[in-house]
């Protein structure tokens, strides 16, 4: 197993607060990994860091062996690197399907290639997938007018649709209807499995996280705090004592 | 072109008097991007009305000069005429506009500038117009620098107003109010402040900061129905350099500008001073891009 | 709308843009200025309604392909329609050329530094035409006298106009069906999302606004044949008029519609050529107000209100 993506002492600065304190991780080839930690440990900056929307102040991200920190966003994704938001982001006033069409991977080319309708193939993968997340019958609604939840799956299916090797997700279960989060953890393991995509997932939710991920790293007040198995994570001091506020 | 920029290595006095009457008239600029930082700041428009703001307050001291009245006089009056005006504008259109998506509030200004522009042609005809203030000018140097005494007068005026709406802000209830409304309305209204009536106060305010502009500007230097873009243009320009929350740097901005504006109306002939000002516009825009661009930013 | 309806629609304008002129020869020049008017709001609403990013400054454009016609007809030397297609030829290729430059520099500012920005750039370019002696400055050109018999002139640039706003429809029409559409649509709902999605957004927006170009520059070069005389502030950088009715018409219409640009630019001309016939000397102020009560009380246009109209009605019934 390869190592996928390397982030050797990172550091993000926001004027004297120091967001992310020399953060080194690695995420390996096919894993799921997690990344854990109280509010404002620095879990989404360091996203940001690594997906080229944040600039980072010191160190280096080497997605397969190649250093991005100096990337922007585009070239990043074009390499197979992809995020989502915790807040969500779609095309809001475009239909799921168009949503979908737009965020397959061909839309990665030239404008020659861009000025083709989007071919048949394309349309039933953006509608297996819409499947896959149980968004089918909403294909035709525009994508601005679903619920937060279902946003968040629509956001999820575009990002497989545009085929990463590598997925960050950010609080993929925060606001899901509860009942629909174990589905949801069936999805992404299947995503992992079955696409191939190698997944790094924040979470809050740790009845999730701990079910979900092979290995788990935990950040607090910007530095690593720890790392391990979610055994080892559950059993760790330090973790609990991030999360509970004792000193 | 070159011709002129030589003029100024033989004959320095040339370039102190370009110089300082440029940096005097930037002060009249100054005095409108107030206007435009407060707006912005508080009620986040782009208020493209500006320009014509001033144009009228420059015809309200016109006329007050028509019915002999002193010129100076002007400078209050056309202020207090134009918080009327921006007052009703406000209460008639631009509230409307204040919460809804920033390119409807720009085009829904454009249109009133364009409807004042159309007005202010039909009142007062297209011919350039300027007021003597009747004070002469001061000479420096030899007589080689020449300052006309109300461009002085406009210079120390625009400075004392920036200094009070400082002061007003800082201090005056209203002020506090409008501070509160700008940082975050809807805790301001839940803490009981109206904030319909402080946005109202706001623009009123605006308004006669640019009615005093208007007013040193047809003293200074002329006017006619058609020259209100350029002001709001050159505000816009100042605000963004300045950022919407410093006076001193506003009126730093203000004062670069006209100097600015001056040696390359010089250098480049009169002719092509607006097209300066609307190029550099575009292209402080396009730099402060390629600065954010490579920080990995965007400017919203 | 369906497609056949859609081509129904057409069948008729086209009926009517061939038909009118014959039938009704005293309104040809209004409607030569309605397909000006089409394709200035058609081509704003590829950026403005597509794509997010509302120019003031495509007037640039237009006023390119004038000067460039009228510099190549005076000096060229050629036969009349040589001439002409040459110069419709020249200005296409420096209107692009502009739209590459400035497009690259100014398509990465967002929102109201955009709009502002454009603005400037379109004011820009008329000061500076308007002090240049080469092109006439100030006093503007006159275009060569159109060889053929009396009236033949404006059907010629009637027909013409025709021709250009129905290339730019069905050019248009086919182009939001594209990927490349898709694209616009995505950039214009949110940005960031589609770089971080691997768009080549810079490109795409560069390339929306060399569409948009080439055919503003086309249409300037035939209307300042059309009108015989062009003059920096008024007609061919005209920001404070042809400019802001491009934004206007598209919003009239609905924005971001297929036939909401065509149906806006329509209304727009008819109520126009109504303030001028009977608001003599106050059209202009009626002209402004129309811009505010639109802009204030309609931002949705009239597609859009069908739209609400029909989703209400849906509602009401389900």
């Amino acid at each position: 197993m390869s190592v996928m993506l390397e982030v050797r002492e990172v550091t993000k600065r926001f004027g004297g607060v120091v967001a992310n304190d020399r953060i080194s991780l690695t995420v390996t080839q096919g894993e799921i990994a997690g990344l854990i930690g109280p509010n404002g440990s620095g879990k989404t900056t360091l996203f940001g860091c690594i997906t080229g929307t944040l600039p980072v102040d010191g160190g280096e991200v080497y997605f397969e062996g190649q250093p991005i920190s100096h990337l922007r966003a585009g070239p990043i994704a074009r390499l197979g690197l992809l995020r989502t938001w915790q807040q969500t982001r779609i095309y809001g006033e475009m239909t799921c399907a168009e949503n979908m069409a737009i965020s397959a991977r061909e839309a990665h080319g030239g404008l020659i290639s861009l000025l083709k309708p989007v071919p048949a193939a394309t349309r039933i993968r953006a509608s297996d997938l819409l499947a896959f997340v149980g968004l089918h019958e909403k294909r035709d609604e525009r994508g601005g007018r679903l619920s937060f939840g279902q946003q968040k799956l629509l956001e999820f299916a575009m990002a497989l649709m545009n085929e990463p090797k590598l997925l960050l997700l950010d609080e993929p279960t925060a606001g899901i209807n509860p009942t629909l989060i174990n589905g949801l953890i069936d999805r992404l393991r299947r995503a992992n499995a079955e696409l191939g995509v190698t997944l790094l997932v924040i979470e809050h939710n740790m009845r999730v996280i701990m079910n979900l991920a092979h290995r788990i790293t935990c950040l607090a007040h910007g530095e690593v705090l720890a790392e391990g198995t979610p055994d080892e994570i559950r059993d760790d001091a330090r973790v609990l004592d991030a999360y509970l506020g004792v000193a | 072109m070159l011709d002129n920029l030589l003029l100024f290595v033989q004959f320095p006095p040339l370039a102190v008097d370009v110089v300082v009457n440029g940096l005097l008239i930037g002060a009249i600029f100054a005095l409108a991007a107030y206007g435009m930082a407060l707006v912005w700041g508080v009620l986040n428009i782009v208020n493209v009305v500006q320009g014509e703001l001033v144009v009228l307050g420059g015809y309200v001291t016109f006329l007050l000069v028509q019915w002999g009245m002193p010129p100076l006089i002007g400078v209050p009056v056309s202020a207090l005429v134009m918080f009327g005006v921006g007052w009703v504008l406000y209460r008639a259109i631009v509230f409307r506009v204040v919460d809804r998506d920033i390119f409807i509030s720009i085009l829904a200004t454009f249109g009133l500038a364009i409807l004042i522009q159309q007005l202010a042609n039909l009142s007062f005809g297209a011919d350039v117009r300027s007021v003597d203030a009747g004070l002469g000018p001061l000479h420096f140097l030899d007589g080689m620098v020449t300052v006309a005494w109300v461009k002085l007068i406009a210079f120390v005026l625009a400075l004392v107003a920036g200094a009070s709406l400082w002061f007003f802000l800082r201090h005056a209830r209203l002020g506090q109010a409008i501070r509160a409304t700008a940082q975050n309305p809807r805790a301001a209204r839940i803490l009981g402040i109206d904030t319909g009536r402080v946005y109202a106060a706001t623009y009123a305010l605006n308004a006669a900061l640019c009615g005093a502009a208007g007013s040193l500007a047809v003293m200074a230097w002329t006017i006619h129905p058609y020259m209100g873009l350029p002001y709001t243009v050159r505000s816009f320009m100042v605000v963004v350099v300045a950022g919407v929350g410093n006076v001193g740097a506003v009126v730093a901005a203000g004062l670069g500008l006209g100097a600015l504006e001056n040696v390359a109306g010089f250098v480049l002939g009169t002719e092509f001073q607006i097209a300066f000002v609307f190029a550099l516009m575009v292209t402080i825009l396009v730099w402060r891009h390629l600065r954010a661009a490579r920080r990995r930013e965007h400017l919203k | 709308m369906t497609k056949l309806s859609d081509w129904h629609i057409m069948g008729v304008l086209a009926i009517a843009g061939l038909g009118l002129p014959f039938l009704a020869p005293g309104l040809i020049t209004q409607l030569s200025f309605l397909w000006l008017m089409v394709i200035f709001a058609l081509t704003w609403d590829m950026l403005g309604g597509r794509m997010g990013y509302n120019s003031f400054g495509n007037i640039l454009f237009f006023g390119i392909g004038c000067y460039a016609a009228a510099v190549v007809q005076r000096d060229a030397g050629l036969p009349y329609f040589e001439a002409l297609a040459l110069g419709l030829a020249l200005g296409a290729v420096l209107a692009v050329a502009a739209a590459l430059l400035f497009g690259a520099a100014l398509l990465g500012i967002r929102g109201h530094y955009f709009a502002i920005g454009t603005l400037g750039l379109g004011i820009t370019a008329a000061e500076v035409a308007a002090g240049w002696d080469y092109v006439g400055a100030g006093s503007g050109m006159a275009l060569p006298l159109f060889p053929g018999a009396l009236g033949q002139r404006e059907f010629f640039f009637c027909f013409s106009l025709f021709a250009v706003a129905i290339v730019c429809f069905l050019f248009l029409r086919w182009l939001y069906g594209t990927r490349f559409g898709l694209a616009l649509n995505a950039i214009r709902d949110d940005q960031d999302k589609a770089d971080a999605m691997g768009l080549r957004t810079t490109p795409i927006k560069v390339f929306a606004w060399c569409i948009a170009a080439f055919f503003l520059s086309i249409s300037g070069g035939l209307a300042a044949n059309m009108i015989g005389f062009i003059d920096p502030r008024d007609v061919a950088f005209a920001g404070a008029t042809f400019g802001v009715w491009m934004v206007l018409m598209a919003i009239l219409g609905g924005k971001g519609t297929l036939w909401g640009p065509v149906l806006g630019a329509v209304v727009f001309h008819i109520t126009q050529e109504l303030f001028w016939t009977y608001l003599l000397g106050w059209q202009r102020v009626a002209l402004g107000l129309l811009i505010v009560v639109i802009v204030v009380f309609f931002p949705q246009g009239i597609m859009g209100w069908i739209a609400e109209r029909r989703a209400a009605r849906e509602g009401a019934a389900s």
